[in-house]
């Protein structure tokens, strides 16, 4: 038994996961249910250690703007939020998008539209991957589905962001927010010097050496043949990391004859779903993207001709399952199961959907 | 093994902490855990619940359809959980404020007047130890010295000298647990 195991909740593993990478800023205003984010941060006080700062901003609005701050001078900058407040965020996320600026956004969903609910939610899957906010931009989205992967993905949309010079996302929800479970978490790091972030980021507004002109960040070009020239580069960025960055789950696929598509906490809900309908002798796995974008398309589309049909469990009204037809073309029935307003479907719900729907 | 339990009760009862000794205990012996509250603008005098789950495989679903264990601790949860009971389960209330009994025939039911011996203790608040006594009587799913571990791990080090009372309250409530339903079980 090692003393690296702790119990905690997937928000702490993640203000926990900040400290140990090297964060060097976390900007954010509390909302439940993610709130124990900015809590655990100032009870740890990093910034008596590491030199973390860490700032409750005014506002949602000013939050973003700072990360967009610290971002521009190459400094691992994030903040989170839940559904209402990462809305009022997206503003902040297309200027960041435009200027190619790196950094980590955390979003905790509950129920909407509106104030809604403080309850669980999925209901932000297309602001995160079709654009929440204004331009042709893309958001990198990591979907964890336990604490540990909380944890780990700190670390890995800091090191996505910073690749591609793109604001990453963590997409999540109350359940996975606020539920405990083991975790391991990430040995400590420094964080980066400045000599180390002048190397790793050259474009970093950090004042100007003899070596090189000044550095500028803006997403701000008025000559529209420049913009399309930006915005064709973004485009080629945006390709590669589509072709690079795709990950995803398979879970007893091999013999299945229907698939499940699920993220997040609905992919756990959707294993013991399929534990339970593979006791009644029907053939089903799961594929669970771990990248909303990129969407992990091509391997649905291969298995769109070996399984008889699929079935996304969702959170919410029905938004990934768009991305889920488009990516089998029409060869396969794709139908949709999600629970509304901050419920959380039970296992036995997915198990009546799949043979209601799909098993038929 | 899997248990799959749930913890209710009144905000201000315990029950979140009760479930994380439950939880960090299962860590001690090496289990797989989960603890999933049903976190709610509710704080003292409202109700809360967490979902429990100790196993020795992976977790899939923190949430789950029926409960190997509820613990109720009042009437509203007693009402709404005696149903979710696995056919054989096992319920375990406290008497204090139950004025409507567990209905079902088909679970083992518990009784814990936890309230009355935490009063006969002079300490209020190890009532949910007591309770947590009683479940580890009748569902020796975790050692007790474990659960201690747990309880230590749990309590910040400025209350570790509340350990030995909390110990006297699990063991109180090893003897005071008495059944009031043996399951019959249609077969």
């Amino acid at each position: 038994m090692s003393e690296a195991i702790s119990l905690m909740k997937g928000n702490e593993a993640i203000a926990h996961a900040a400290i140990r990478y090297g964060v060097d800023g976390y900007f954010g205003y509390p909302i439940t249910p993610q709130s124990e984010i900015i809590e655990t941060l100032m009870a740890e006080a990093p910034w008596n250690t590491t030199g973390m700062v860490v700032l409750q901003a005014e506002s949602e609005v000013a939050a973003i703007n700072m990360v967009y701050g610290g971002a521009a001078c190459g400094k691992y900058s994030m903040t989170s939020s839940s559904s209402p407040g990462v809305s009022l965020k997206q503003e902040g996320i297309s200027y960041m998008a435009g200027a190619e600026l790196p950094c980590l956004i955390v979003n905790v969903m509950r129920g909407g539209p509106g104030l809604g609910t403080i309850q669980p939610s999925q209901a932000d899957y297309f602001q995160t991957v079709k654009g929440g906010g204004h331009g042709d931009y893309k958001l990198i989205t990591l979907a964890p589905n336990s604490v540990q992967e909380m944890a780990d993905f700190v670390g890995l949309g800091f090191d996505l962001a910073f690749k591609y010079r793109n604001p990453a996302m963590i997409l999540t929800d109350g359940v996975i927010g606020q539920m405990m479970e083991k975790v391991k978490l990430p040995d400590f790091k420094p964080r980066r010097t400045e000599q180390e972030i002048r190397v790793q980021c050259p474009w970093a507004t950090l004042g100007k050496t003899p070596d090189r002109g000044p550095n500028i960040i803006t997403s701000l070009e008025l000559d529209s043949a420049s913009m399309e020239k930006n915005n064709l580069r973004f485009q080629a960025k945006y390709r590669q990391v589509e072709a690079n960055e795709v990950r995803y789950e398979e879970i007893k696929c091999d013999d299945a004859d229907y698939i499940i598509v699920a993220f997040g906490s609905a992919a756990r809900i959707c294993l013991k779903a399929i534990e339970m309908a593979r006791e009644e002798g029907i053939k089903v796995g799961l594929i669970r993207p771990i990248t909303l974008w990129p969407f992990p398309s091509k391997i649905l589309f291969e298995y769109a001709d070996k399984v008889k049909g699929m079935l996304t469990v969702e959170l919410n009204a029905g938004q990934m399952v768009e991305d889920v037809r488009l990516s089998v073309n029409g060869k396969v029935p794709v139908e949709h199961y999600g629970r509304l307003g901050g419920i959380v479907p039970t296992p036995d719900g997915v198990l009546e959907a799949l043979k209601d729907k799909i098993v038929k | 093994m899997l248990q799959e339990i749930v913890i209710a009760g009144f905000g201000g009862q315990g029950v979140l902490s009760m479930g994380k000794i439950l939880a960090y205990s299962g860590i001690m012996e090496n289990k797989e855990v989960s603890w999933f509250p049903a976190y709610g603008p509710e704080q003292r005098g409202g109700t809360a619940n967490v979902t429990v789950i100790i196993s020795d495989e992976p977790i899939s679903s923190p949430v789950v359809n029926n409960y190997d264990v509820a613990i109720v601790l009042n009437q509203p949860s007693l009402d709404k959980f005696q149903d979710k009971v696995k056919p054989g389960g096992v319920l375990i209330y406290d008497g204090y404020g139950i004025n409507k009994k567990v209905q079902r025939t088909d679970i083992n039911v518990y009784r814990v007047n936890a309230m009355d011996e935490s009063v006969k203790m002079e300490n209020t608040k190890v009532f949910n130890m007591i309770i947590l006594g009683g479940l580890l009587k009748i569902s020796p799913m975790l050692k007790i010295e474990n659960v201690m571990k747990g309880l230590k791990e749990t309590l910040p080090e400025r209350h570790h000298y509340l350990l030995p009372v909390n110990e006297k309250a699990i063991i109180r409530g090893m003897e005071v647990v008495q059944l009031e339903n043996k399951a019959e079980l249609k077969v």
